[in-house]
C-alpha cells in the first residue's frame, strides 16, 4: 500500500506509488466529453473512473457534509464523491478523488476544499484528493498535466461539442428515433479505440474525425417540422449535468423543443482568453502575454477546424466563433467580468437570440453570485437589444422543486410557441403571396 | 362547451362557458390536495348541472394540474400564459396585470413589449403567507383587511421571504404594536415583495389590473398596491377565473365528459416520490419508545394543599406564552401554554389573576421571566428577574440530566441548540432568519389541510413511506410538498416527511452536525415541536442515539426561568399583587422618534401607575435622552471619518460616488483622487429606507445581497441630484494586503457596476464603470488616464500620476486612522476591564441600515466594538482550509487567527443573507476559533430591522462568556 505523504501545509499529497495502485475517481458533468476525455488518462496509466451514481442519496451526503449555503454545484460533485466512497464499491485505501479548480474569484475555486472539509469530517482524510487545473495550483508527484495531455484533453473537448452540437440539432427531427444517439456512442467507441492506440490527437486525424462525424449526422435522414428553438445556457455544471438541473435536456426534448447548448470549448477559450484581458486591462508580463497567445491560437485553431467540419453540411447551423460571440458582448458587458462563466454566458445569450434560439433557459444555482451579474443582471439589457427573446431564469438548489422549475419553463415555452405560431403564420402567408406573384 | 379548471397550490377553480362564451357555471373552493377527487367531483357536479352538455373542450391549467393534465391525457395550459389568454379577450385595454395566488406572484405587462413574469423560487407565497401572517395574528384574512382599514401607520416589514417578514412582525406584535398597523404593513410588505421581485426595472403603470384570490378578497391589499404604484387599478369581474378562463378559451379538444370523470377515476398517480423508512415499523416499537419517554416526567404537586413560597417562571416565547409556579424542591404546581395571539399582556394578567385568586394560600416569592416578551413583562408586571432563554432552557434541562451536554429546542419560530462544556453554555447555534419558523410552519400546514398540529404529526407515525422533502427554508418545502401531492404521496406521508424535514433542518442547517458524536451524549430535546412523537422520532432516528424528552417539553423556558426564580428569591418580590392588578391597565401609542436622522418608529406601552415600556428603538436616546455614548464603537469612529470627506468644489466639474459596497472603503481613495484633480466629489448620503424604495424596482435579481440591493438606491440619488458623471468603476481585484492566496472582490462587488449599467436609466448622467486595477498602482495612472481622458476629455498623465500617489496615501492613511483609533480602543477597554468584541465583517457592514444598529446595541452592552481590520495585520499569512483568495474575506480569517489568543476578545461575525462567499468563511472561522476554545457567534442580516433575535444571541454569548 502506498505511502501517505504530505506537504508542508499538510496537504495529502497524490504520489507515483498511488498512480500504479489508486482508481481515481471523476465526477461527471457533461457525459458525452467526460466519456472521451477519461480515455486521455486511461491511456496516460491513470486508473480512472467516471463516477454516474445518481439519485437523492447523492444529495444527501451533499447536505451531510457541505455547508448548505454553498452553490449547489458543490453540494452534488462532492455528494455524488462521497455517496461513491460510502458505496462500498471501491478499496477506500486505494481510492483518489480528482475535482477541477478554476482558480478565478468565484466560490468554485474552493470546491476542492470543501471536498477536503467533507472528507475530514467523515473520516476520510487518508483519501487523496488531485487538483486538476491550468494555473499550475497544488503539485502532486503521481499527477502531471502535460502539454500532451492537455492537447489530447482539447481534442476530447472538441469532439464532445460537435456530437453534442450535433445530435441536438439532429435528434427532434429523426425519422427513425434513436440514430443520433446511437451515433454518439458509435463515435464515442471509435474515439476511444483511437484513443487508447494513441490516435485521433493530430490536427490532421482531427480534421479527419470531425468531418466524418459531420458526414455520419449528415446521413441521419430527418423530417424538418417547426419546433421551438430554445438556449440553454447557465453556470457550467447545471447547464450541463442533469444531475444539476433535473433532466432539463430531456424534459425540453419531451415538450418537442430542438435544444442548443453552447460548448465546452467556448469556456476553455473564455478561461485563457481572460488572462489576456487581464493584462490587457491591468498590466502585467508581455512573456506571459505571449505564452499565453500562444496557446490561444491552438485553441482557435481548433474551435476553426470544428467550425469548418460543420459548416460543410449547410443542414446544421454551426458554431459560432469565439471571436464572433465575444463582439457581441462589446458595449453590453464588460471583458473584465470574468469570474464564474463571466461575460461569456451573457455573450452567448446574444448569440443565441442571434441565431434563432432566443428562447432561453438561464440556468444557475440558487444563490450564483456570477450569476446575478452576467445572467439575471443582463435579461433587461438583452431584451433591449433582441425585443423577441424570451428567457427565463432558473435556480436550481437541492430544495427547488422539479414542478416549479418545469412550471417556469412551461411559461417560457408557451410564448415561445405563440411567437412560433404566429412566425410559420406570417411564413405561409409570404408563401401564398409568393405564389400569387 | 368548453371547461377550464385551473387547480392551484391551494385552491380548485373552474368555469364552463356556452357556445357564445358566457359563463353557464363557475366554482371556487380549496382542494386541500385531494385533488384528483374534487377534479373529479367538479366535473360529475357540471354534469349534472348542465345534463345538456355530454361533450366539452376541456383544458387544465394551474402550478398543481400539471402532473394531472400529463397523466390523464387533458391538455394543460401554463397558468401565466392563460391569465394572458384571458385577459387579452376580456380585458385588451389592460397594460399590467398583478396577480397573486396561492404561492405565486405574477406580473404581466402586455402593452409595450409583452412581458411576462413569476416570482423565483425563492420569493415565497402571497396567498399562503398572507394566511401564514393571519395565522400568527390569530384572526381570518378577512378581518386582516378590515383592521388594515384602520391602520394609523406602517412598519417596515422585510419584503423578501414569508419567514423573514415574520420574524420582524413577531416582535413588532410582542411589543404591543396595534393588530392595525400590523395588518397594514404586512399588506404593504406584498406589494413591496412583488414589485421588488417581478417589476425589475419596468414601470408599473397605466391600466393595472388585479387578479387572484388575495387581491379579489382583500381590498387593503389593492388600496396599498394603489397607493404604492400612484395608480387606480382595476378588479375585474371574475377576477378569480382568468385562469381557468384563459384555460377554456385555449382548449380545443373535445372529450365526452363521461370519458374526462372516467380518465381521473382510472388516474392513478405515479406513486413515485424520493422516501425514507418509517418512522416506526410497528405498533410495538412505537409502545416501547413511549414508555421510554414516560419516564422523563417532572413531579407535581397539588396547589389547593400547598402553603409556602412558590417561584412564577414566564417564558413569553414568539408564538405560545408558557408559564410554570413551582415549589420549594421545583415540583410544578400549576402551568400553562397557550398561544399568545400577538400579544402577551393579556394572558400574563389572566394567568396571574388566575392563580391569585384560586390559590390566595400561596405566596409568591419571586418571579422571573425570558422571551421575546421579556421587556415588556418586566415593565408591565414588574416580574423580578430577565433571563436570556438559553439560560432558562439549561437551567431547566439540568434538571432532567444534570449531566446534559446538549440542548436543542425547537419551538415555534425558532430553533435553539446549544453545547454545555465545564457546566456552562459554550456554543451556540440559532436559526438564520431564512429557516426559522418550523413549529409554526408544521401548524400553518396542519391548518392549511384541516388538521389541529398534534393530530397532523400523529398521521405521519405509522407511515409507511414518508416523503423526502429537503432540509431547506420553509418557503421551499411548500413546492416540495406541493410536487409530493402531485407524485401521490398520502397525508400521513406528508406529515412524517414535514416532521422528519424540521429536525434535518434544525441538524444540518442550524448545527451541521453529521453525526450524534458531534453533538453529545447526554441530550435533552424540548420545545413544543418535540411533543410531537413523530418530531421525537425523526430527530432520534436521525442522529442514531436516544435523546430524553421531559413531558414539559414545551414548557421548558418557563420551568427554568421558575428555576432561577427560586434560586435568586428578591427580598421583596416587585411582582404585581393581587391588588395591584386588579386597577391594571394598558395602552398603546405609536409615535416616530425623531431625534435622530434613524427616525425609528416607536411603540410606547403605557400601564397604570406612569409604567411605561417603549420599544422599536435602536438605541437609548428616545429612554435617556442622551445620545448614546460610543466612544469605544469603531463603527462609529469609521462613519465620522467617512464623513470628513466632504466636497470641495473644483474647475473640471463633478464627481458622484454612490455609498455603498466597496466604497465604503475606498472613497478615501476616489474623494481624494479626484478632489486633487479638481472635481467637485459628491457621495450619495448614508443609506436609509426611503432610499432603498427608490431603488427597488430596478433591481433584477431578488436573490442578491441588500448591499448590492442598496446601490440602486444609491446611483437614483445621486441621478435625482443631477449629478454630471457618476463614477463607480468595475473592480475585479482589490488591493493586496498580503494576506491570503490572491486578492480578488467578491463578484458582486466586482461588478455590480454592470448590473447598475444594464437596469438603470442613467437619466442625464453619465455612468463610467471601466475596469480598473487597484492592485496594479504603478499601471494605474497610465490606465486612468486613458479611461478619464475617454470619457471626461484630456487630463495630463502628470496630473493623474501625482492624483494616484496622493490617493495611495490618503487610502493608507485611513487605514492607519481607523487602526491607531482601534488601538485606543482596545487599551481603553483593557484600562477599565471591559471586553471587547470585533464585530467583522465587510467595509459595507459600517452602513447603518444594513448592520441595523448591532454596533451600537453591542456597545450599549458596556462592550468596546472594533472591526476586523483593526487586528488584521496583526497575523502574518498563515494556512488556512479554505482558498484564501478574497482581500475582504482574508481579514476575516487573520482578525479571527489573532484574537483566538486574545482572552478579553470575542468575535460576532456579521453576515449578508444571500452572501455566497460567506457559506465558505463562515466555517473556516468558526473553525479557526474553535481550535482556540473560542466561542463562534454568528449575525445574519438583511433588509430586517428588528432587533431581538440578535439580542439573544449576544446575551447568549456573554452569558456564555460570563458576562451576564
Amino acid at each position: 500500500m502506498a505511502k501517505l505523504v504530505y506537504d508542508k501545509t499538510g496537504r495529502l499529497l497524490f504520489t507515483r506509488e498511488m498512480k500504479k495502485e489508486y482508481t481515481i475517481l471523476i465526477p461527471m458533468m457533461a457525459p458525452i466529453h467526460f466519456n472521451l476525455i477519461k480515455n486521455v488518462f486511461l491511456y496516460q496509466g491513470y486508473r480512472v473512473e467516471l463516477l454516474t451514481n445518481h439519485g437523492p442519496n447523492v444529495v444527501q451526503e451533499g447536505l451531510k457534509y457541505v455547508h448548505n449555503d454553498t452553490c449547489y454545484p458543490a453540494l452534488l460533485v462532492i455528494g455524488q464523491m462521497m455517496d461513491a466512497l460510502h458505496s462500498g464499491k471501491y478499496d477506500l485505501d486505494r481510492t483518489a478523488l480528482l475535482i477541477s479548480q478554476t482558480g478565478g474569484g468565484c466560490r468554485a475555486s474552493n470546491y476542492i476544499h470543501l471536498l477536503r472539509k467533507a472528507l475530514k469530517k467523515a473520516g476520510l482524510e487518508k483519501i487523496p484528493v488531485v487538483s486538476i487545473n491550468l494555473s499550475g495550483m497544488e503539485h502532486n508527484s503521481g499527477f502531471k498535466l502535460t502539454i500532451p495531455m492537455v492537447r489530447k484533453m482539447i481534442a476530447g473537448l472538441v469532439y464532445g461539442d460537435e456530437l453534442m452540437l450535433l445530435s441536438n440539432q439532429i435528434r427532434p427531427y429523426e425519422v427513425t428515433q434513436g440514430q443520433a444517439d446511437a451515433l454518439i456512442e458509435t463515435w464515442t467507441q471509435r474515439l476511444t479505440v483511437q484513443f487508447n492506440s494513441g490516435r485521433g490527437f493530430g490536427l490532421k486525424q482531427i480534421e479527419a474525425n470531425l468531418d466524418l462525424i459531420a458526414r455520419d449526422f449528415a446521413a441521419i435522414p430527418i423530417r424538418k417540422t417547426p419546433k421551438v428553438k430554445v438556449g440553454v445556457v447557465g453556470e457550467i455544471y447545471v447547464k450541463y449535468a442533469s444531475l444539476g438541473n433535473n433532466n432539463l435536456e430531456a424534459f425540453l426534448a419531451g415538450q418537442d423543443c430542438e435544444v442548443m447548448v453552447p460548448g465546452l470549448m467556448g469556456f476553455m477559450l473564455f478561461k485563457v482568453d481572460n488572462r489576456l484581458e487581464d493584462i490587457k486591462l491591468y498590466g502585467g508580463s508581455k512573456a506571459k502575454f505571449k505564452v499565453v497567445s500562444i496557446f490561444m491560437d491552438y485553441l482557435t485553431r481548433m474551435e476553426t477546424l470544428f467550425i469548418r467540419a460543420v459548416e460543410r453540411y449547410p443542414q446544421f447551423l454551426a458554431p459560432s466563433s469565439y471571436a464572433h460571440i465575444k463582439e457581441l458582448a462589446r458595449g453590453v458587458i464588460g471583458y473584465g467580468c470574468k469570474m464564474g462563466e463571466g461575460w461569456l454566458l451573457t455573450a452567448e445569450m446574444l448569440e443565441l437570440a442571434e441565431n434563432g434560439y432566443g428562447n432561453i433557459v438561464c440556468t444557475q444555482p440558487f444563490g450564483c453570485l456570477p450569476n446575478h451579474i452576467v445572467g439575471k443582471g443582463m435579461i433587461r439589457k438583452i431584451k433591449s437589444l433582441y425585443p423577441d427573446s424570451n428567457i427565463v431564469p432558473i435556480d436550481y438548489d437541492p430544495s427547488a422543486t422539479r414542478v416549479n422549475q418545469e412550471n417556469r419553463i412551461k411559461l417560457m415555452l408557451s410564448v415561445a410557441r405563440e411567437q412560433l405560431a404566429e412566425a410559420s403564420a406570417v411564413s405561409k402567408e409570404t408563401e401564398r403571396e409568393t405564389v400569387t406573384v | 362547451m368548453r371547461i377550464g379548471l385551473d387547480i392551484g397550490s391551494t385552491t380548485i377553480k373552474c368555469v364552463v362557458l356556452g357556445e357564445a362564451g358566457e359563463i353557464l357555471f363557475r366554482s371556487y373552493q380549496r382542494h386541500f390536495s385531494q385533488i384528483t377527487q374534487k377534479t373529479r367531483e367538479l366535473l360529475e357536479e357540471i354534469r349534472q348541472k348542465l345534463p345538456q352538455c355530454l361533450r366539452a373542450r376541456l383544458a387544465i391549467s394551474g402550478s398543481a394540474g400539471m402532473g394531472l393534465a400529463d397523466s390523464c391525457g387533458i391538455p394543460f395550459v401554463q397558468e401565466v400564459y392563460a391569465t394572458r389568454i384571458a385577459a387579452k379577450k376580456l380585458i385588451p385595454q389592460g397594460d399590467v396585470i398583478i396577480e397573486l395566488g396561492g404561492e405565486d406572484a405574477k406580473i404581466l405587462f402586455l402593452s409595450g413589449g409583452m412581458e411576462v413574469r413569476m416570482n423565483g423560487s425563492c420569493a415565497g407565497g402571497t396567498g399562503a403567507f398572507i394566511d401564514q401572517m393571519a395565522t400568527l395574528l390569530d384572526i381570518t384574512p378577512d378581518e386582516m383587511n378590515d383592521l388594515a382599514g384602520q391602520h394609523e401607520k406602517i412598519y417596515t416589514i422585510a419584503s423578501r421571504c414569508g419567514v423573514f417578514a415574520k420574524s420582524d412582525i413577531q416582535p413588532l406584535l410582542n411589543q404591543g404594536a396595534r393588530k392595525s398597523d400590523v395588518a397594514a404593513s404586512i399588506f404593504y410588505a406584498v406589494v413591496n415583495q412583488t414589485v421588488a421581485g417581478l417589476a425589475q426595472g419596468r414601470r408599473i403603470q397605466g391600466n393595472v389590473v388585479y387578479l387572484g384570490g388575495p387581491l379579489t378578497f382583500l381590498p387593503q391589499l389593492r388600496a396599498s398596491f394603489d397607493h404604492t404604484l400612484g395608480v387606480t387599478g382595476l378588479c375585474p369581474e371574475n377576477s378569480l377565473y382568468y385562469v381557468a378562463l384563459g384555460a377554456a378559451f385555449c382548449a380545443d379538444e373535445e372529450v365526452s365528459l363521461e370519458e374526462a370523470v372516467q380518465r381521473l377515476a382510472d388516474y392513478h398517480s405515479a406513486d413515485q416520490y424520493a422516501f425514507m423508512p418509517p418512522l416506526f415499523r410497528d405498533r410495538a416499537e412505537y409502545e416501547a419508545f413511549a414508555a421510554r419517554h414516560a419516564r422523563d416526567s417532572v413531579a407535581r404537586r397539588d396547589p389547593e394543599t400547598y402553603r409556602g413560597n412558590a417561584y412564577i417562571g414566564i417564558d413569553a416565547g414568539s408564538t405560545t406564552i408558557k408559564t410554570a409556579v413551582i415549589d420549594e424542591e421545583g415540583a410544578v404546581l400549576c402551568s400553562r401554554y397557550q398561544p399568545n395571539s400577538g400579544n402577551p399582556v393579556p394572558h400574563i394578567r389572566e394567568f396571574l389573576s388566575d392563580f391569585y385568586e384560586k390559590y390566595p394560600h400561596i405566596h409568591i416569592a419571586s418571579s422571573t421571566v425570558t422571551g421575546y416578551g421579556e421587556e415588556m413583562a418586566k415593565n408591565a408586571f414588574g416580574v423580578d428577574h430577565g433571563i436570556v432563554e438559553t439560560v432558562a432552557h439549561f437551567t431547566a434541562a439540568r434538571r432532567f440530566r444534570p449531566d446534559v451536554d446538549f440542548i436543542i429546542d425547537i419551538g415555534g419560530q425558532d430553533i435553539k441548540c446549544f453545547k454545555i462544556r465545564n457546566g456552562a453554555i459554550d456554543n451556540i447555534f440559532l436559526n438564520e432568519a431564512c429557516s426559522s419558523g418550523c413549529g409554526s410552519f408544521l401548524q400553518t400546514f396542519a391548518n392549511a389541510l384541516g388538521y389541529s398540529i398534534a393530530d397532523f404529526a400523529a398521521l405521519g407515525l405509522f407511515a409507511d413511506r414518508p416523503v423526502d422533502l429537503g432540509s431547506r427554508c420553509t418557503v421551499f418545502m411548500n413546492s416540495s410538498v406541493k410536487q409530493a401531492q402531485k407524485d401521490g404521496a398520502s397525508i400521513e406521508n406528508i406529515s412524517a416527511g414535514l416532521s422528519i424535514s424540521v429536525v434535518k433542518n434544525a441538524l444540518y442547517k442550524v448545527i451541521r452536525a453529521t453525526s450524534a458524536d458531534q453533538l453529545g451524549q447526554n441530550i435533552v430535546v424540548q420545545g413544543g415541536t418535540f411533543l410531537n412523537d413523530a418530531v421525537l422520532r425523526a430527530f432520534e432516528q436521525e442522529i442514531g442515539a436516544d435523546a430524553v424528552r421531559p413531558d414539559i417539553a414545551g414548557l421548558m423556558g418557563a420551568y427554568g426561568a421558575a428555576l432561577y426564580a427560586r434560586d435568586h428569591v428578591p427580598q421583596k418580590s416587585s411582582l404585581l399583587d393581587a391588588q395591584a392588578l386588579k386597577s391594571f391597565s394598558h395602552e398603546v401609542k405609536a409615535v416616530s422618534c425623531g431625534l435622530c436622522s434613524n427616525n425609528c418608529q416607536l411603540t410606547v406601552n403605557l400601564f397604570d401607575g406612569g409604567r411605561r415600556y417603549l420599544s422599536g428603538n435602536r438605541c437609548e436616546r428616545p429612554i435617556t435622552k442622551k445620545a448614546s455614548d460610543n466612544h469605544l464603537n469603531i463603527y462609529q469612529y469609521k462613519l465620522e471619518q467617512l464623513r470628513q470627506y466632504q466636497p470641495v468644489p473644483g474647475p473640471r466639474g463633478q464627481i458622484g460616488i454612490p455609498m455603498g459596497l466597496n466604497m465604503f472603503e475606498l472613497l478615501p481613495f476616489w474623494h481624494t483622487f479626484f478632489t486633487r484633480l479638481g472635481f467637485e466629489v459628491v457621495t450619495s448620503p448614508f443609506s436609509n429606507r426611503e432610499l432603498y424604495l427608490q431603488g427597488q424596482s430596478t433591481i433584477p435579481s431578488d436573490t442578491v445581497c441588500f448591499p448590492a440591493k442598496l446601490m440602486h438606491g444609491h446611483i437614483q440619488s445621486l441621478i435625482d441630484r443631477g449629478v454630471e458623471t457618476i463614477f463607480y468603476p468595475c473592480l475585479s481585484y482589490n488591493v493586496d494586503e498580503g494576506l491570503g492566496d490572491n486578492h480578488y472582490n467578491c463578484p458582486v462587488v466586482a461588478y455590480y457596476p454592470e448590473v447598475i449599467s444594464a437596469n438603470m436609466e442613467m437619466g442625464r448622467s453619465l455612468l463610467i464603470t471601466d475596469y480598473l486595477g487597484i492592485h496594479r498602482p504603478k499601471d494605474l495612472p497610465g490606465h486612468l488616464h486613458e479611461v478619464l481622458s475617454r470619457h471626461l476629455g484630456e487630463i495630463p498623465l502628470k496630473e493623474i500620476k501625482n492624483a494616484v500617489e496622493a490617493a495611495y496615501n490618503e487610502y493608507h492613511a485611513y487605514f492607519g486612522r481607523v487602526r491607531a483609533q482601534g488601538e485606543k480602543i482596545i487599551e481603553e477597554a483593557r484600562r477599565d476591564g471591559k471586553p471587547i468584541i470585533v464585530l467583522a465583517g465587510r467595509p459595507y457592514h459600517v452602513d447603518p441600515e444594513i448592520n441595523h444598529g448591532i454596533d451600537k446595541l453591542i456597545a450599549g452592552f458596556g462592550v468596546a466594538v472594533i472591526s476586523e481590520d483593526v487586528v488584521s495585520d496583526r497575523v502574518k499569512k498563515f494556512p488556512t482550509h479554505v482558498l484564501n483568495q478574497w482581500t475582504y474575506h482574508s481579514r476575516l480569517y487573520a482578525a479571527a487567527r489573532y484574537l483566538a489568543t486574545q482572552p478579553d476578545m470575542n468575535l460576532v461575525q456579521l453576515v449578508s443573507f444571500g452572501c455566497g462567499v460567506d457559506a465558505i468563511t463562515t466555517d473556516e472561522v468558526r473553525e479557526i476559533l474553535e481550535s482556540e476554545g473560542k466561542i463562534y457567534t454568528q449575525i445574519k442580516i438583511d433588509e430586517i430591522t428588528n432587533l431581538g433575535a440578535v439580542k439573544i444571541r449576544l446575551r447568549s454569548l456573554f452569558a456564555a462568556t460570563g458576562r451576564e
